[in-house]
């Protein structure tokens, strides 16, 4: 049982804000992930939580609890380092179990608690082991078992999978989902992988120099990213954006003119654009289509075959599109091709970033991450 | 057969700089001679190590020399561990401190003893003369009252930069995850530096004793500066006692017969020490 609010958030390295007022609530159980590019503050923020950096003005409450000036170790929290920091001269279990030593806990109890945790994620085996004779995934596993050992009130990780190999990494993520829902905790998770943060969270905060873009489920940032950046930063490939021109603008629509000629009437609330504006139009690459009558056309430059996609580069208008098509298009670079896409997977942005709303929310947006795994999907029903 | 050709320059130049003086060294200890009288000469048998062994001085001087090593050791290795903890703290001016904590290592011996013996520890003009007058104590005339532990601490400040350079780059090497994660579990300083500091300077540790006891197994210069082994025996170690012998009494035959048992204790010391080492380094 934890809550986390922060107030306010501000963080100063010798006269350099990296950290620019953050605010944020997350909630008993959550999952959430911090994601951004590198030297967004993701990083920090999350140290900030731990008790590792100082924070320089704003407020951190754990349960409604002010943690500014309680030592790492007092917040109740358990965190999971990039590198792991296991300490290379104990045996697994001492690893594991150093928390509870340093508390003084009874041996007998301490073995128990480590047991159970090695139980958990099946180290059961290594506990003799020191980390160097153990693999990536499986000092991973002792990391974490080291935070279950805490019984923290909310764990945190700090991009935990980014020293795996990919096969390895996509398992790991499973396992850790898995974990939160055994644990039942709450759980703060730094990465810079969106597809960890996509698949992982039920809340994603995404950052960009030190300041929150955005808050909300994985399909809201999707699918109503509230700014540009976000828009491009959700999504791989990258989100193509075009400068359009207002034709007409309406509260139940834009009707925008491509570099090409031809015209689309996208339903976003357009009450505070009018005729003639540019405006930035954003459209995600599996959204094109190729479709011989589309309004746009141009010539592949790259073809990109990955078996199940191919994502085709086409030059249009000066611009370079990014179209993600079936993995059996059979083109070749220097073809001509037209494409198109259906107004309402586009998205407006004005001269300041901003989104315009889109008229109707994306059906898939509220729903929940428990409702996409088998065996939670019944109970949240 | 070509890269042993190759090698022979290197390995056979080598041997010979250390096979020539063993040998001649084996064969004096073996040998009646005496730079006062040419008379005496001829095969000697094993009295020249009877001699020595049944000497009282050599088991002083044995004793001497294992308390100068330990009392170095143990106060360079503390002393050092220490002080790289501290200066690998952030404080103001933090370069030109560890510039100067690690200077006296470049002062040679003989000029560090000539400092301590005239500057520091002279029972009139000496720097602890003054202090301990200054608090009210009688002066201590270190050399003649406590000779052995002067030479070792002379020997200590000579040493203890060398221990804290090599721990003070092994202490920058710890991993500052490790140290949060200490941290984060709950460790207070002095647990950070009792469970994850000190086992990381293990190896560091191990390799600082070996290097140390090699060279101060034949500490020579300090006290030959400053107490001259004496008084008496109470500052005479093996390496001390082999130069009474040959360029005092001028005894080639005798001191060759110490030089012979001050090789057999370097080598015992040695492959117990390499042994340790080498399963630290393993590890």
């Amino acid at each position: 049982m934890a809550t986390l609010e922060l107030n306010n958030i501000v963080k100063d390295f010798a006269g350099t804000q990296v950290i620019k007022g953050v605010d944020l609530e997350v909630k008993d159980r959550e999952f959430v992930v911090f994601v951004g590019p590198s030297g967004c503050g993701k990083s920090t923020l999350l140290r900030m939580i731990a008790g590792l950096e100082s924070v320089s003005s704003g407020d951190i409450l754990i349960d409604g609890q002010r943690m500014n000036e309680v030592g790492p170790a007092e917040r109740g929290l358990s965190m999971v380092f990039q590198s792991y920091a296991l300490y290379p001269h104990m045996t697994v279990e001492d690893n594991m179990g150093f928390s509870l030593r340093l508390a003084k806990v009874p041996k007998a109890e301490r073995r128990e608690k480590v047991l159970e945790a090695a139980r958990i994620l099946q180290l059961e085996n290594l506990l003799e082991r020191k980390p160097k004779a153990l693999s990536g995934g499986q000092r991973q596993r002792v990391a974490i078992g080291r935070a279950i050992v805490r019984n923290p009130s909310i764990f945190l990780f700090d991009e935990p999978l980014s020293n795996l190999d990919a096969a390895l990494r996509v398992q790991m993520r499973i396992e850790l989902a898995r974990l939160h829902e055994e644990l039942d905790a709450t759980m703060i998770y730094v990465t810079h992988d969106q597809i960890e943060a996509m698949t992982m969270a039920d809340k994603i905060v995404v950052l960009q120099g030190g300041i929150v873009e955005q808050v909300g489920s994985p399909m809201e940032l999707y699918h109503h990213p509230r700014n540009r950046f976000v828009a491009g930063f959700i999504g791989s490939p990258k989100m193509n954006f075009i400068d359009v021109e207002v034709r007409e603008a309406r509260g139940e629509g834009v009707s925008v003119r491509l570099p090409g000629g031809g015209e689309y009437s996208v339903p976003v609330d357009g009450s505070g654009c009018q005729a003639g504006d540019t405006l930035s139009l954003g459209i995600r690459p599996e959204h094109l289509t190729l479709d011989d009558n589309g309004p746009l056309e141009g010539d592949i430059t790259v073809i990109e075959r990955l078996g199940g996609v191919t994502s085709l580069y086409v030059q249009c208008h000066g611009e370079e599109w990014i179209l993600v098509t079936d993995g059996e298009v059979s083109h070749r670079v220097r073809d001509n091709v037209r494409f198109g896409f259906a107004p309402a997977r586009a998205h407006l942005f004005a001269e300041d970033g901003l989104a315009l709303t889109h008229l109707e929310r994306h059906p898939l947006v509220d729903v929940e991450r428990r409702q996409n795994r088998a065996s939670t999907a019944a109970d949240a029903s | 057969m070509r890269s042993f050709l190759l090698q022979a320059p290197a390995v056979s130049l080598l041997l010979l700089w250390m096979l020539v003086p063993l040998c001649m060294t084996l064969w004096f200890s073996f040998q009646r001679y005496n730079l006062l009288n040419p008379f005496i000469s001829g095969f000697a048998g094993v009295d020249n190590y009877t001699y020595l062994l049944t000497d009282p001085a050599l088991w002083t001087a044995m004793g001497n020399t294992l308390l100068l090593v330990g009392w170095v050791l143990a106060i360079t290795v503390v002393g050092g561990t220490l002080l790289a903890v501290l200066f690998q703290q952030e404080f103001f001016g933090r370069g030109i401190a560890r510039l100067l904590v690690i200077a006296p290592f470049f002062v040679m011996p003989t000029v560090s003893a000539l400092i301590w013996k005239n500057m520091m520890m002279h029972p009139v003009n000496g720097v602890l003369a003054w202090l301990f007058n200054l608090f009210g104590f009688q002066a201590v005339d270190w050399f003649s009252s406590l000779p052995l532990t002067s030479i070792i601490l002379i020997v200590s400040w000579e040493w203890l930069p060398f221990a804290l350079l090599i721990l003070l780059t092994a202490i920058q090497s710890l991993d500052d995850d490790q140290v949060e994660a200490a941290r984060m579990d709950g460790a207070g300083p002095i647990a950070i530096f009792w469970f994850i500091t000190l086992p990381h300077l293990k190896r560091a540790i191990s390799v600082v004793i070996m290097i140390e006891m090699i060279f101060l197994l034949t500490i020579f210069a300090e006290i030959f500066v400053t107490t001259s082994g004496g008084p008496g025996l109470a500052s005479t170690n093996l390496a001390y006692l082999i130069y009474i012998r040959a360029l005092l009494d001028f005894d080639v035959g005798g001191a060759s017969a110490g030089g012979v048992i001050a090789i057999v204790l370097a080598n015992i010391v040695a492959i117990f020490l390499i042994r340790t080492v080498a399963r630290h380094l393993e590890t």
